[in-house]
């Protein structure tokens, strides 16, 4: 079959269009000129003009979070570039599949010192899980194959695309390549049958054990298969801020995220456990604290899809490199056969844990006068019925939407866990907004981390998004603030803002609805209101108790059990005896 | 996880692609891993380069750099040859302050050594050591140093003894 000929710029739009890919997130610029006049005037794909290219790499980024497809970015070269890199590095460190389309200067100028040069493959190699520079206008559709083929299998990650401004004016025949196939990158998916036995084994045999799962889970699409295997075994469980919706929230088995904001339960569980099943759970410092106190009975299992995430940090017992749900699937074939029964409530393992549940360790202040952050996060989960994509920001409310938005679901909660990008959550809402059409999407967010995209809200307004932002001013960094009172002898150093804009007529300024709250008793109504409007953008601007911290905490580098809980629940009797 | 660090040689075979060596380097800088010596060449098919690698490390570090590695999209293959017998090699080519007094003893070391002496002037010599790093520090050693004029090594190339091989 002969291809028609075409111009690199063409051959981008028709290879984005066969690969399937429904929106770029972009914003033009000398080197993609040739590309964006190839995008104007068709109906293949569809263009999202941001504000800033750091806004189009989250919105693609929430996107690819919120669908399990690849996000796609067109950015030009230079500060295009450049500015793309913290949502590179972003998706990077939570293994989000995107592909990043860059303009660069014609290939007779390269390493020049041109107008808008920068060497983007170098600046970007840390934080790609691979990239190209397109020499040829005949390698671009391979290229764009390949690159879309890397990003989204194995374990997922963002892949970068430098394109020379001239290979998008240079014509060839057009053929998009229908497979790939490359030697040196083959991942593994399969988990090895005597492993999976050998895990099983121990499975079965555990007296006290804890299933631990991350972003891995809902990245593989194994919520299922996770589901079966939990219930089938009547374990406890808790996920990592990733893994958050991999499992029922509203399960009596799940005993609560883990680690620094963890629950007490969870935390207790691990530290007593005698088999731990990690399941696409990468140990992270924030998960587990102190590596010599950590989980010191356990025999440890691991299965995730790349090999150099098994015993990073931790030493495993029992490896499976494998994806999720393929491994959890040979798992539960094993067990139906074992027909074992679900361990019960009455089983001494979940009596201790139903013991240690009775501190409630997250409890708060819910007579104040003041507006209490997690009140506001608990009224939010009741009117959109735990069933709204959520998408945040990074700080105190990032934690309290983890530990008071209960999901049920995958895919529905939306943050940077890894690499903890503050400016997230509205870019990334952008996304999420634009593949689900229709359903609710909320941005939690906090004064100081929405204002470092608060440019995205004229892509809201040119979309029609009806994004609706739950924003918890405190008038504080709150978690550099909560940090300084706890270790820097309240010294709060450039922590608090004493110049805010006014969110409310801000909001109104981008064509926006605005809204303040400042007592508990309107916070209901603000939000139903707010939800009941359906076609526009609405901003609540929630005026919280100013130092209200997130409890419990392990500081950094300490070890598991080592939790600081809310002043009125450590001189309970359970905790001091634990704490002891 | 305090184990003693051990030297690990490693041979890589890559995509020979603009920038695979780059993701390499860059990978032991971003993570803080050791090289001693690094060396790369096309193999008999110029589409695969082989790289040999030195470093060190605790056994946990090493297998992390091995996983690391293998993770790159353009390793092929690698091995790491400490774990059975192989052979190493390194060359060195050292200029030597070569004055009609110091003539005899340099190429009294040159014979022991089974080193070549590659280029005579009127006061210098260039000897051509090959051999596995412990040989070439033995010479570096055992001339006297103020003769040494320019040391030049190429990191070693290692392979694996009898029928075992690393293959694309």
């Amino acid at each position: 079959m002969v291809g028609e000929q075409l111009r690199g710029a063409e051959i981008f739009v028709r290879a984005l269009a066969d690969e399937g890919v429904e929106f770029v997130f972009g914003y033009p610029g000398g080197a993609v000129l040739h590309i964006y006049d190839a995008l104007f005037n068709q109906d293949l794909i569809k263009h999202i003009l941001v504000r800033h290219e750091q806004g189009a790499t989250h919105a693609a980024d929430g996107y690819a979070r919120a669908t399990g497809k690849p996000g796609v970015v067109l950015v030009t070269s230079g500060p295009g570039a450049t500015n793309a890199v913290t949502g590179i590095a972003t998706a990077y460190m939570d293994s989000i599949p995107m592909v990043v389309f860059t303009g660069q200067v014609a290939r007779s100028l390269i390493g020049n010192d041109a107008f808008q040069e920068v060497d983007c493959i170098g600046i970007t190699r840390p934080c790609v899980k691979h990239s190209f520079l397109v020499e040829r206008v005949e390698d671009l559709a391979p290229t764009i194959k390949k690159a879309f083929y890397i990003a989204t299998t194995g374990r997922p990650g963002p892949v970068v695309v430098d394109i020379p401004k001239d290979v998008t004016a240079d014509i060839t025949e057009y053929q998009y390549p229908e497979s790939v196939d490359m030697r040196s990158y083959r991942p593994t998916v399969k988990g090895h049958p005597m492993q999976i036995k050998k895990a099983a084994g121990l499975i079965l045999e555990a007296q006290r054990p804890m299933i631990y799962t991350g972003g891995g889970v809902i990245l593989d699409n194994a919520a299922e298969a996770l589901t079966e295997f939990t219930r089938a075994l009547g374990y406890p469980i808790t996920q990592t801020l990733m893994g958050l919706g991999g499992y029922p929230s509203s399960d009596r088995q799940f005993i609560g995220m883990l680690g620094m904001h963890g629950t007490y339960e969870a935390n207790m569980a691990m530290h007593h456990c005698d088999v731990l099943v990690a399941v696409g759970a990468r140990f992270d410092d924030r998960v587990t604290g102190d590596l010599a106190k950590f989980c010191p009975n356990a025999r440890i299992i691991q299965i995730d899809i790349d090999p150099s995430s098994i015993a990073k940090n931790v030493p495993v017992d029992v490896p499976i490199v494998g994806g999720c749900d393929s491994v959890l699937r040979d798992l539960n074939a094993i067990i139906r056969k074992s027909a074992r029964k679900p361990m019960g409530e009455d089983d001494p393992w979940w009596q201790q844990i139903r013991d240690w549940q009775k501190i409630k360790c997250l409890e708060y202040d819910r007579k104040s006068q003041l507006i209490k952050p997690q009140y506001v996060l608990e009224e939010l989960w009741k009117i959109t019925k735990g069933d709204a994509y959520i998408t945040s920001d990074v700080g105190q409310h990032q934690m309290w939407a983890a530990q008071f938005y209960g999901f049920d679901k995958p895919r529905r909660w939306i943050n940077s866990g890894g690499l903890g990008t503050m400016g997230f959550g509205l870019p990334s809402a952008v996304g999420v907004q634009l593949a689900h059409p229709g359903q609710p999407v909320a941005c939690v967010t906090g004064e100081a981390s929405f204002v470092m995209c608060i440019q995205e809200l004229s892509t809201c307004k040119q979309y029609d998004l009806p994004i609706k932002i739950i924003l918890l001013n405190n008038r504080y960094m709150g978690m550099v603030r909560q940090w300084q009172e706890f270790f820097y002898d309240r010294r709060y150093s450039h922590s608090y803002f004493d110049s805010l804009p006014d969110f409310v007529s801000l909001a109104e300024s981008f064509g926006h609805i605005g809204r303040r709250i400042e007592n508990p008793a309107d916070v209901k109504d603000a939000l139903k209101d707010a939800f009941a409007i359906t076609d526009r953008l609405v901003l609540l601007d929630f005026v919280t108790d100013q130092t209200e911290n997130v409890y419990p905490m392990i500081a950094a580098g300490k070890g598991q059990t080592e939790m600081h809980l809310a002043p009125s629940q450590a001189g309970s009797e359970a905790a001091s005896r634990e704490l002891a | 996880m305090n184990s003693p660090e051990q030297r690990h040689t490693i041979s890589i075979l890559l995509e020979n692609e603009t920038g695979a060596l780059c993701r390499v380097s860059g990978l032991f800088a971003a993570r803080a891993y050791n090289i001693e010596t690094l060396t790369v060449a096309p193999t008999e098919d110029p589409s695969v380069a082989r790289m040999t690698l030195v470093t060190c490390g605790s056994p946990q570090i090493v297998e992390q750099i091995i996983k690391q590695l293998n993770k790159l999209v353009d390793v092929i293959r690698l091995i790491d040859l400490n774990e059975g017998p192989h052979i190493e090699r390194e060359l060195m080519l050292v200029k030597l302050d070569a004055g009609p007094a110091e003539r005899e003893e340099i190429k009294r070391l040159v014979d022991i050594f089974r080193a070549k002496i590659i280029d005579v002037t009127d006061k210098n010599y260039i000897v051509e050591l090959t051999g596995h790093n412990d040989k070439l520090e033995a010479f570096l050693n055992a001339i006297d140093r103020r003769l040494i004029v320019e040391v030049v090594r190429s990191g070693a190339l290692g392979i694996l003894r009898g029928g075992k091989s690393l293959r694309v």
